[in-house]
């Protein structure tokens, strides 16, 4: 026995990844290796106390969660336990060996079938609905495996989770019956009927990601950063903005506080899509730092397996795993505690098979039943000292196509959202870029001119920082100047701020289009002789500066009004040095 | 079936602090064991690796003496519990929870596990409660509250005890009259530095509210590993069996971890960053979690843990995996200490995570969050400039660079700077701020906004013209 590694003998009917109870007081655990009929069991709670000689009972089934109504707005432990019942029951510290149902099987929702008798059903066909929240309408389907003809289903109606609702005989002859709940292995991603490409952007309301770097519904991005940079804000503004149906927020190895403040917050912001309140859309997973370790290796299975589910009912999901790190580091404790040889940094040599079978399960599907949904996966990585070429961070840039750096000089200016433009970049532009075009044009031209006055601007600061800026000529002063503008009035965005927190796709566009244009006629003036001081005292600069907190995202009076005054008064700049 | 009092004659391996035990049954996994050696002393250890016949124990009191033959083992068959009571307060204690003054050891009301529990997410609070610590450059920018852990990151040589010592002498509720207890660990400190926190907590009268866990320099380094922890679960008891708030001062993380390494080494484990064991974020994790509040408890536990960064290098595991835990950090420059400017919070670096709800309107002063703001901000266009200057020289800059030049200097000396007794009250440091802000032209301050510019800046201006 050594932490959570434990050892027991005589086990030669025990499975691989199968789920047992070790000890007298039964605590959790999970087969990971059978030699010899020794089983090596990972526990997933605190092994100290525990002797050798005390007995272990197997389940018989692998490490599975509990699918069905009721999961949304709920906090989870790595390995599906309600936090809040626990709380109930043992108080508020998390006590060993607590069991309970992951959700309230006696609870009763109103059902209502969609499917009659007679009709044929397989795996991933709903044959009923129950509104789970206001905004979300939980589909109940049929587990995958099963397929048949439907023998009995119960009229609409309120049932509870133990109750039979739908009769399927197969076609071997055999009877299933089927409850509003089922079981899926954790480790094993759900079937849907055809993988399809991605074309749609995930949407995050923050101007850097979506303009920038954006990430499509059903993608997989990662965001590294040193402590302080700002993963977790940036990981909580996406979750709090996107345009995902459903949020499934992985706390992985992160702090108590930061879960404690997503319970506090969400409940009372409220979704700018649906009105209604963001905890409804979402579901937590917690492990915090100081819980046991393996059960955050596994958390994040179980956070990316109740995305799956919702995704095939036809939901695009997105799932925040932060930190992916910690998971790793989870991984490499195990690892070391089954004495096996490490690879980079003490890391075992499977990580980088197991990080990709994870960002792998993101993607955008056709489920059976013909609709789409998505599961776009975000991972925060926390690279030791906030040097990128560490193991994880190498390794999960390898399968992910959306990379996402922050800056420590950014976040140490209080930049925030601190992601870097010259490091970071999105593999999805191309394929975003179509949407974009059916809603703005110019979206992908104006894109370009935006990041190469960033580029232009960073070696122009390479030259003034030996020279002094003062020593270029205007136009390159020009460039600096704008720079600083797209920086400040649009990449910068306050996520306190009522207004700026959230930018609409349309605002989005707008404040793109108004600095292109504005940098594009400066330029002209520029060259028709006028000097940078003209056209650094224009009295319309601090009105861009503030425009994303001061315009409101639907208020196109305002975006109009703006966009005359920088357009007049460049006009009668112009007029000044025309000709 | 445990047999109570079984004593094993004679171990078979010792290597630095721990002792491997042959041919024992029925020992769990972190039990605790008491070792005499041949001359009949007593000593503490714990069962660190058991299989059905074998344990690999470490002993607390160091393995001097032992000898394989004559060393007696018995098995206690509980984990190790300290005993913990409010009688506690205005004591001192070893790294085990043993009275250290010579005085009789308190009445206790409860043996409680050392290694604590997990406190349930669910049944968190979000801390929110501002602290005021009277010093300047940690109400303004980076505000503590209650329930946070807030290292504080510095070097060999800096004034971090003097600044530990200094908050704890100062930090108080805006609105409320609470004392805090404070519950102080000293882990492989010299003698001097755990003197001078007597001295320091003696003069200012708040001896009586003190619990010491001393683990000094010349105590065996496995003690080390057990003194915070011995601390927080009196600091648990105080804050939510006893409603008590509690500020927890740890000094010096670094040993901590040191001791950590060698018992890792020892049991030939796999190292990995420096030779620090793959497991010390969680082992770090497991003690700065035990911060915070609980839903429905009156109390909380604050911790200001001090670790002296290795070579001032910030990216050296030690601070690196604290500060992925802890909920920002103070760091100190050796820069502006060599300045002579007390406390030399280094502006930019440090950070506090939980300050952006702990201030503002009804809980500090409206203007608190955007003035922070802009002052990191400002600070961090000084040090462009101040690099700038360094190649073409002050003279050939734009004057607002030459502006910021100024406001660097000011907010150095004004902001930063103070005495080592000298306790602002937040509106003092908000005003000061503005002061110092004033410097610069009012097109700079982007990140404060019209409404605050005309009730602060402009006001202030306005009034010293008719002055």
């Amino acid at each position: 026995m050594n932490g959570p590694i434990v050892e027991a003998c005589q086990m030669e009917h025990a499975g691989m990844q199968e789920v047992v109870e070790v000890g007298g007081l039964r605590l959790l655990g999970e087969v990971i290796k059978v030699k010899n009929g020794a089983a090596t069991i990972q526990v997933y709670e605190n092994t100290s106390g525990l002797k050798p000689g005390e007995p272990v009972y197997c389940t018989g089934r692998p490490l599975s969660v509990l699918l069905g109504p009721g999961l949304l707005g709920t906090i989870y432990d790595g390995i599906q336990r309600p936090l809040e019942r626990i709380a109930q029951i043992s108080g508020s510290m998390l006590k060993r060996g607590e069991k309970t149902d992951a959700l309230n099987l006696s609870r009763k929702w109103d059902f209502t079938p969609v499917l009659k008798v007679g009709d044929e059903i397989t795996g991933g066909i709903p044959f009923g609905e129950v509104q789970e929240t206001e905004s979300v309408l939980h589909r109940v389907m049929c587990p995958p495996g099963i397929a048949g003809r439907i023998e009995e289903i119960v009229p609409a109606g309120r049932y509870d989770g133990k109750t039979t609702l739908c009769k399927v005989k197969q076609a071997d002859g055999s009877l299933r019956e089927l409850t509003m709940y089922h079981y899926w292995p954790v480790r094993r991603g759900r079937p849907t009927a055809a993988r399809l490409p991605l074309d749609e952007p995930l949407l995050c309301g923050l101007r850097v990601i979506d303009a920038f770097f954006p990430i499509a519904k059903g993608g997989a991005a990662a965001i590294p950063g040193g402590f302080g940079t700002g993963k977790t804000m940036t990981q909580q503004a996406v979750a709090k903005w996107c345009d995902a149906k459903i949020i499934v927020y992985i706390g992985c190895g992160e702090r108590g506080n930061e879960m404690t403040e997503v319970l506090r917050e969400f409940p009372e912001l409220i979704d700018p899509r649906s009105g209604r309140s963001l905890m409804e859309r979402t579901i937590l997973i917690a492990n915090t730092s100081n819980m046991p370790v393996a059960a955050r290796e596994v958390s994040i299975y179980t956070g990316i397996t109740l995305a799956e589910y919702y995704r095939d009912m036809g939901y695009d999901v997105a799932v925040m795993a932060d930190s992916t790190s910690r998971w790793a580091e989870a991984l490499r404790e195990l690892s070391g505690r089954l004495e096996e040889m490490p690879a980079d940094e003490g890391f075992p040599a499977y990580l980088p098979a197991k990080l990709a079978g994870f960002y792998e399960r993101a993607g955008k599907a056709k489920t059976f039943e013909g609709k789409t949904g998505s599961v776009s996966v975000i991972g925060a990585v926390s690279p030791p000292g906030g040097d990128f070429s560490e193991p994880v961070t190498q390794h999960t840039s390898r399968f992910i196509r959306c990379f996402w750096a922050l800056d420590r000089d950014l976040a140490n200016a209080r930049h925030y959202p601190a992601i870097s433009w010259l490091t970071s970049y999105s593999e999805y532009l191309q394929e975003v870029a179509m949407w974009w075009k059916n809603k703005d044009h110019d979206w992908k031209e104006n894109r370009s001119v935006l990041m190469d006055i960033l580029q232009e601007e960073n070696s122009l600061q390479h030259i003034a920082k030996l020279v002094g800026p003062d020593a270029l000529p205007d136009s390159q002063r020009l460039t600096l100047m704008v720079a600083e503008y797209i920086k400040n009035a649009f990449l910068q965005q306050n996520s306190f701020d009522k207004v700026d927190m959230f930018c609409s796709p349309e605002k989005q566009s707008w404040m793109m289009k108004l600095l292109v244009n504005f940098t594009k006629r400066a330029r002209t003036i520029i060259k028709k002789g006028a000097t940078l001081a003209d056209i650094s005292t224009m009295r319309c600069l601090p009105r861009i500066l503030r425009m994303k907190s001061e315009i409101e995202n639907g208020d196109l009076k305002a975006m109009a009004a703006m966009e005359q005054t920088v357009n007049s008064e460049l006009d009668s700049l112009e007029r000044r040095f025309g000709r | 079936m445990k047999m109570p009092g079984l004593i094993y004659k004679g171990v078979k391996n010792i290597d630095g602090p721990l002792v491997f035990i042959n041919n024992i049954s029925d020992v769990a996994y972190d039990e605790l064991v008491s070792v005499t050696t041949p001359s009949g002393e007593e000593r503490l250890g714990q069962v660190l690796d058991v299989t059905a016949t074998s344990a690999v124990v470490q002993i607390f009191g160091g393995t001097d003496s032992l000898s394989p033959a004559d060393t007696r083992a018995r098995f206690l068959g509980t984990p190790l519990h300290v005993p913990v009571s409010k009688e506690m307060l205005g004591r001192v204690f070893d790294g085990l929870g043993r009275p250290k003054d010579g005085l009789p050891a308190p009445l206790c009301k409860d043996w409680r596990d050392v290694n604590g529990l997990p406190i349930n997410p669910y049944a968190r609070e979000y801390p929110r409660d501002f602290i005021q610590t009277g010093i300047s450059s940690i109400d303004l920018m980076n505000t503590l509250v209650r329930g946070q852990k807030l290292p504080i990151f510095s070097g060999n040589g800096l004034p971090h005890n003097r600044m530990a010592a200094q908050i704890a002498r100062q930090a108080k509720l805006l609105n409320e009259k609470v004392d805090f207890a404070i519950v102080f660990a000293a882990m492989g400190v010299k003698n001097d530095v755990a003197r001078f926190f007597i001295d320091s907590f003696e003069h200012s009268g708040v001896l009586n509210k003190v619990a010491m866990f001393l683990s000094l320099a010349d105590d065996p380094s496995v003690e080390r590993l057990i003194t915070p922890r011995s601390a927080l679960t009196l600091a648990e008891h105080l804050a939510f069996d006893e409603g008590m708030h509690v500020l927890v001062i740890i000094t010096d993380m670094a040993n901590y971890c040191e001791a950590l390494r060698e018992i890792a080494t020892a049991r030939g484990e796999i190292p990995s960053r420096k030779g620090y064991p793959g497991y010390l974020y969680s082992d770090l994790a497991s003690m700065y979690e035990r911060a915070g509040r609980i839903t429905g408890c009156e109390g909380s536990i604050t911790q200001v843990p001090i670790l002296t960064m290795p070579n001032d290098d910030i990216s050296h595991p030690i601070p690196d995996l604290t500060g992925y835990i802890t909920e920002g950090q103070i760091v100190l420059e050796r820069e502006l200490f060599q300045r002579g400017i007390y406390p030399p919070v280094a502006g930019l670096p440090s950070l506090s995570r939980l300050m952006k709800d702990g201030i503002g309107e009804g809980r500090t002063r409206p203007d608190h969050p955007h003035v922070a703001s802009q002052l990191f901000a400002a600070y961090s266009k000084v040090k462009e400039i101040r690099s700038l200057a360094a190649v073409i020289g002050e003279e050939e800059l734009s004057p607002i660079d030459k502006l910021y030049i100024k406001f660097g200097q000011e907010f150095e000396k004004r902001i930063i700077s103070q005495g080592e007794t000298e306790d602002r009250t937040i509106f003092q440091s908000l005003d000061i701020a503005w002061e110092v802000l004033k410097i610069l032209p009012r097109s700079e301050l982007l990140r404060l906004s019209e409404e605050e510019l005309s009730t602060y800046y402009d006001q202030k201006q306005s009034m010293e013209k008719t002055n």
